[in-house]
C-alpha cells in the first residue's frame, strides 16, 4: 500500500505556488466552449414560454398557430400544462418551441394563445402574520436548551418559558432585535441550459452543469433509458454557484424534442426565466431576545425565525442559529412561509449567510448597547463557539484587525465624527464550514515517453480544478504543469462528485495525488533496478528521478518512463466520502471585516475597505484560492447592499429579472479588498479543504455590522439599500 | 454590394438603396421599418421576413452571412461564424458580454442588428488572441481575472477600448470608467489589478 502524503512546504515546487490557471488564456481569448457555445450541425434553436402569473389553472393552451410560423420544427408541451394543472410560480415553462432560428423560435412562441385562471398569489415572505392570514405558514422545527433542567413534575414549554424569561431578566444586558436577509437569485450568467443529440440510439448532452458525472444517470432515469447510452460533456461552465445540478425539466425536453426531430437542439433559458426559475436563496428574518453578561458574554438566546424557499415550502434551517456562536441558553423556533416564487436551489453554504446576517447583527448589537467595540464583544463571545475553532477565530481576528487598522479606525457606535452628511463604520463577521472531499476516481496515464495525462469526471466551476489537478500531477512527479494534461468534463471519465459544498478540491487532489503515487510507486521500482539503489530512496524532482542521498544518480523523467516497456502504465485511484486521510480534511474558519461610508442624505453605503482572513487547510494555488476569496466577498457585498428581488404581489411576477433591473456590483462598487489566506503549518498539516462556501457567509452580515457601527442604528433587513437606509434613519 | 460600397467610399456603413437593388423580393432594413410601421396601423404589430445576404468586415476580412432583419450581430458572429466568444447574457446589452469593436469603438454585439453592421470594422475577442494575445489578455491570465470565465471575453474587449481612450488610466480612472460589465463570480478586484498593470506596462 502507497501511504499517501503530501511534500512539506518546503520542499513543495509546484503545491503551493501561484502559478497561473492552466486554461487562463482559452478563456480569456474567447477559445473556451461553453454549452451555450457549442454548435451542432444542423441543430435546432427552442425557446420557451414561461407563466406569466404567479398562481393560476390552465384553462387552454393553443400552439397551432405557434406551429405553423415558418421555420418553425416543433412544439412541445409540458405535461404540466395541461388544462387544469394549476402553476405556483410565475415563469414555469410551459411550451418550448424549436426552430430554424431563435428569431422564427421566438416568433412561434409569440403565437402560442394561453388562458388562465388567476388564483390567489403570496409573495411578502417577510411578513409573517400575512402569511399566517393566508395560510402559507408551516412549522419549520425548533430546538431549546437551557442549563437547568425541568423537574419531573413541570410542564416542560412552561419551564422553558420561564426559565428564558428568568435569563432574560437576569442579564446585564438585553439586547431585543428585528433582522432579516431577502431572497436572491444566482444569476449564472451563462443561463441553464443544454446542446443534445440523439444519435444512433444515444444521447450526447452538453449540459451547463456543476455534476458531470451524475446527470447522465439524471437523464436516463427521465428518458426511460439506461444510463449507458448517455454521455454528459461539460468543459467550462458559465457560473453555477449550486444551482446546476441537474438537467432540469428543460434539458429533457431538448432531449425529447431532439429525439422526436432527429436533429441536435440548442435550449438555453432567457435572461429573466434563469433569474425567475433557476436560481433562488431563500429569504430569512428572525425577532430576537438576547441577554449577556456584563462581560458581554452571550448567556441567553430566544429567536422566532421564519422565510421561504419557494412554492415548495422551505426555509432556512433553525439549526445553524444563532450562528457558530451559541449559548448555553437557547430557544429558537422556525417558521416556512409557501410563496409563489420557484423553489430555492442550493446557494454558496446553504442557510449559512442567512443565519450569519440574522443573529451576529444582534451580537453587534449588543456591542452597541455596551457602549463597547464590537471586536471585544465577539472576542468574548469565542467561548461560545460551537466548532472548536475559538483559538483559530482569535488569530484570525488579530490579522483581520491589523489588515483593517481597526484599533485606528473604530468608535461607537454612531459616534464617529462626520464629513457633510458621510459617516463611517467599522463591523465584522466569522463564519464556519465543512468542506471535505466529495467521492473521486481518477484513471491516470504515464506513456513510456513520459507523457502524463489524467481523466477525472469533474468539473471546473472556475475555482481552477484542472490547474490545481495538474499541480498535483506535476508535483508527484517532479514535472512542470505544463508537463500534465488533466481531462475533465465528461461523464465518460471516472466518477467524480458534484461540485457542491465546497467538496471539489478536496475530491480531485484525493484521487490524482492517490492515482499519482501508486504510479510513482511503479516508476520507483523501475528506475531502482536501472539505478541498482533501492526504491525508497529515490524522489522524483525537476524532471529526474534521482536519490535522495546521492542526487547525482539519476534518470531524467523520460528515460525512466521509458522503463515501462511498450505500454503505457494505467493506474485508477479513487477516494470514497468520509474516508479519514492524510490528504484532505474538513472543517474551516474565517474571519471578516467591513469598513464602509454611508451617506445620510442619500441613504448611499459605498464600501472602503474589507478584510478576509480566511483558513482552507493546506492551499495548492495561492492566486486561485484568493480569487475564489475575492470573488466570494464581492458576491457579498452584492448580497448586503443591491441585490433585490422584486415581485409584484398582485401577480406573483418578478418585475426586474432583467439584469438591467437586478442590481448587481459593478466594478466600481468594491472598494479595496484585502484577502490573507490563514495557512500556518497547525492548518496546512491537515491536508486539502475547499473554500467555496466559507467566505461567502460573513460578507453580510459585517457589512450590516459596519452600516450600523456607522449611523448608530440598524438597518434591518438586507440589502441595505438607500430607501431602506432612509426609512430606517426616518424611524429613529 | 461590397465593391459597389467600396467604390463609392460609403463611409456611414449600411448602403440603403444598394442593399434594396440586391435584395429583390427580400425584406430590407429601410423597408422593414416601412412595412412594420404600416402592417402596425393596419392589423397591430406584425412580423416582416425574409432573409438576404451581406458581407460584414470582422476581424480583417470579409465574411457572408445570410441575415434576417431581427438577425442580431451577435447571433451572425456565434451561430453563423462560430465566433463565440461574444456572449449571450443580456439581450440588452447591460451585462456588457456580448462587447466588441466597432469601429474601434465598444459595443455591445446583442444590441445591434447584423444590418446595420455592413461597412463597419467589427473586431471581436479573437482578434486579441493568437501566438502574442493582446497584453490585456495576458494581464488577465497573470493576475487570474476570470474565474468561469464566461464574462470574460466582453470584459478583456471593454477594457482594451478603455485603455485605448485612456493608455494613463489611475487605479481611481479604472474604477470609474469600467462599469458597463458584469462578472457574477466576482472578479473585479482581479480586473482592477490587471487593467492597472497592463497601463504600467507590467
Amino acid at each position: 500500500m502507497t501511504e499517501y502524503n503530501w511534500p512539506k512546504r518546503d520542499a513543495s515546487t509546484v503545491i503551493g505556488k501561484e502559478l497561473d490557471r492552466v486554461d487562463g488564456l482559452v478563456k480569456a481569448t474567447g477559445a473556451a466552449k461553453y454549452t451555450y457555445d457549442i454548435n451542432l450541425k444542423n441543430q435546432l434553436y427552442a425557446v420557451a414560454l414561461g407563466c406569466p402569473h404567479g398562481h393560476c389553472k390552465i384553462k387552454s393552451l393553443d400552439i397551432s398557430a405557434a406551429s405553423s410560423v415558418p421555420g418553425v420544427v416543433h412544439v412541445h408541451v409540458f405535461d404540466h400544462a395541461q388544462p387544469d394543472r394549476e402553476i405556483e410560480w410565475e415563469g414555469e415553462l410551459l411550451v418550448v418551441v424549436a426552430a430554424e432560428s431563435e428569431g422564427a423560435a421566438r416568433e412561434g412562441l409569440s403565437k402560442v394563445k394561453l388562458e388562465v385562471e388567476k388564483l390567489d398569489v403570496f409573495t411578502s415572505a417577510e411578513d409573517l402574520q400575512a402569511a399566517e392570514k393566508a395560510g402559507r405558514t408551516s412549522k419549520g422545527g425548533g430546538k431549546v436548551e437551557t442549563v437547568n433542567e425541568p423537574g419531573d413534575d413541570d410542564d416542560e414549554e412552561e419551564f422553558v418559558e420561564k426559565e428564558i424569561e428568568r435569563l432574560l431578566k437576569e442579564s446585564k444586558y438585553v439586547v431585543e432585535g428585528y433582522y432579516g436577509i431577502d431572497a436572491i437569485t444566482h444569476c449564472c450568467l451563462e443561463p441553464h441550459g443544454s446542446t443534445v443529440e440523439w444519435k444512433d440510439g444515444t444521447l450526447e448532452a452538453h449540459l451547463s452543469t456543476q455534476n458531470v458525472s451524475g446527470t447522465d444517470e439524471q437523464f436516463a432515469r427521465d428518458l426511460k433509458v439506461t444510463a449507458d447510452n448517455v454521455t454528459v460533456h461539460c468543459d467550462y461552465i458559465g457560473g453555477g454557484f449550486g444551482s446546476k445540478f441537474a438537467p432540469d425539466y428543460w434539458g429533457i425536453a431538448a432531449a425529447q424534442i431532439s429525439r422526436e426531430t432527429g436533429r441536435p437542439v440548442k435550449f438555453m433559458l432567457s435572461r429573466d426565466q434563469e433569474l425567475k426559475i433557476a436560481g433562488n436563496r431563500p429569504s430569512g428574518y428572525i425577532k430576537v431576545r438576547l441577554g449577556a453578561d456584563e462581560k458581554g458574554v452571550v448567556q441567553v438566546w430566544d429567536s422566532v425565525s421564519w422565510g421561504s424557499a419557494g412554492a415548495q415550502g422551505g426555509a432556512v434551517s433553525h439549526s445553524v442559529l444563532p450562528y457558530v456562536l451559541v449559548p448555553k441558553n437557547y430557544r429558537r423556533v422556525a417558521t416556512t412561509i409557501k410563496c409563489n416564487t420557484a423553489p430555492s436551489r442550493a446557494w454558496r453554504a446553504p442557510n449559512h449567510p442567512q443565519a450569519c446576517a440574522m443573529s451576529q447583527t444582534a451580537l453587534d448589537d449588543l456591542a452597541g448597547k455596551m457602549g463597547a467595540d464590537s471586536y471585544d464583544v465577539f472576542l468574548a463571545n469565542l467561548v461560545n463557539a460551537t466548532n472548536e475553532k475559538a483559538d483559530v477565530y482569535r488569530e484570525q481576528m488579530q490579522i483581520a484587525a491589523k489588515l483593517m487598522d481597526w484599533k485606528a479606525k473604530w468608535h461607537a457606535h454612531g459616534k464617529g465624527g462626520a464629513r457633510g452628511s458621510i459617516v463611517d463604520g467599522l463591523g465584522m463577521a466569522l463564519h464556519t464550514w465543512g468542506g471535505g472531499a466529495n467521492e473521486s476516481s481518477c484513471l491516470l496515464k504515464v506513456y513510456p515517453d513520459g507523457g502524463v495525462t489524467s481523466f477525472c469526471g469533474t468539473q471546473d466551476l472556475g475555482s481552477g480544478t484542472r490547474t490545481v489537478c495538474s499541480q498535483v500531477l506535476a508535483e508527484t512527479f517532479g514535472l512542470g504543469i505544463n508537463d500534465v494534461r488533466v481531462n475533465i468534463g465528461s461523464s465518460r471519465y471516472p466518477n467524480s462528485g458534484a461540485s457542491g459544498g465546497s467538496t471539489t478540491i478536496g475530491a480531485v487532489c484525493e484521487s490524482h495525488r492517490r492515482a499519482a503515487q501508486d504510479a510513482l510507486v511503479k516508476i520507483f521500482d523501475l528506475a531502482a533496478a536501472e539505478l541498482k539503489v533501492a526504491a525508497d530512496t529515490l524522489e522524483a524532482v525537476g524532471g529526474k528521478i534521482r536519490d535522495r542521498n546521492n542526487p547525482a544518480k539519476n534518470l531524467t523523467w523520460q528515460k525512466a518512463c521509458s522503463l515501462l516497456g511498450l505500454k503505457p502504465l494505467e493506474t485508477t485511484a479513487s477516494y470514497v466520502r468520509g474516508t479519514p486521510s492524510p490528504l484532505s480534511n474538513s472543517g474551516v474558519a474565517g474571519v471578516q471585516m467591513a469598513h464602509v461610508e454611508v451617506d445620510r442624505e442619500t441613504g448611499v453605503i459605498r464600501m472602503k475597505k474589507f478584510v478576509a482572513v480566511q483558513d482552507q487547510g493546506l492551499v495548492i494555488n495561492p492566486k486561485t484560492c484568493k480569487s475564489q476569496i475575492y470573488g466570494a466577498v464581492i458576491m457579498g457585498i452584492a448580497a448586503a447592499l443591491f441585490e433585490e428581488r422584486i415581485t409584484d404581489p398582485a401577480t406573483g411576477v418578478f418585475v426586474n429579472a432583467e439584469l438591467a433591473d437586478y442590481r448587481l456590483a459593478r466594478l466600481g462598487d468594491i472598494g479595496e479588498i484585502v484577502v490573507e489566506l490563514y495557512e500556518p503549518e497547525s492548518e496546512r498539516i491537515r491536508g486539502v479543504i475547499g473554500n467555496g462556501e466559507p467566505p461567502a457567509i460573513s460578507p453580510k452580515a459585517a457589512i450590516s455590522n459596519a452600516v450600523a457601527n456607522a449611523l448608530g442604528i440598524r438597518v434591518p433587513v438586507i440589502p441595505l439599500t438607500p430607501k431602506r437606509v432612509l426609512d430606517a434613519l426616518a424611524k429613529a | 454590394m461590397t465593391d459597389s460600397r467600396n467604390k463609392t467610399g460609403s463611409s456611414s456603413g449600411f448602403n440603403r438603396r444598394d442593399f434594396l437593388r440586391g435584395s429583390g423580393a427580400a425584406a430590407a432594413a429601410a423597408a422593414v421599418q416601412t412595412q412594420a410601421a404600416q402592417a402596425m396601423q393596419d392589423s397591430g404589430p406584425a412580423i416582416v421576413r425574409g432573409s438576404q445576404k451581406i458581407a460584414l468586415n470582422i476581424n480583417g476580412s470579409q465574411h457572408d452571412v445570410t441575415v434576417e432583419p431581427r438577425t442580431t450581430l451577435l447571433d451572425v458572429l456565434r451561430h453563423q461564424l462560430d465566433l463565440t466568444g461574444a456572449k449571450p447574457v443580456s439581450a440588452d446589452g447591460s451585462s456588457g458580454a456580448s462587447t466588441v469593436l466597432i469601429d474601434g469603438k465598444p459595443a455591445t454585439a446583442s444590441t445591434i442588428l447584423a444590418l446595420t453592421a455592413v461597412g463597419k470594422k467589427i473586431q471581436t475577442i479573437e482578434s486579441l488572441g493568437g501566438d502574442n494575445p493582446d497584453p490585456v489578455i495576458q494581464a488577465f491570465v497573470k493576475h487570474d481575472a476570470q474565474q468561469c470565465g464566461f464574462c470574460t471575453p466582453g470584459f478583456v474587449i471593454a477594457v482594451r477600448a478603455f485603455l485605448n481612450k485612456n493608455p494613463n488610466a489611475t487605479e481611481a480612472q479604472i474604477r470609474e470608467g469600467l462599469n458597463g460589465n458584469i462578472c457574477r463570480c466576482g472578479t473585479y478586484a482581479n480586473i482592477v489589478q490587471a487593467a492597472v498593470a497592463v497601463v504600467k506596462g507590467a
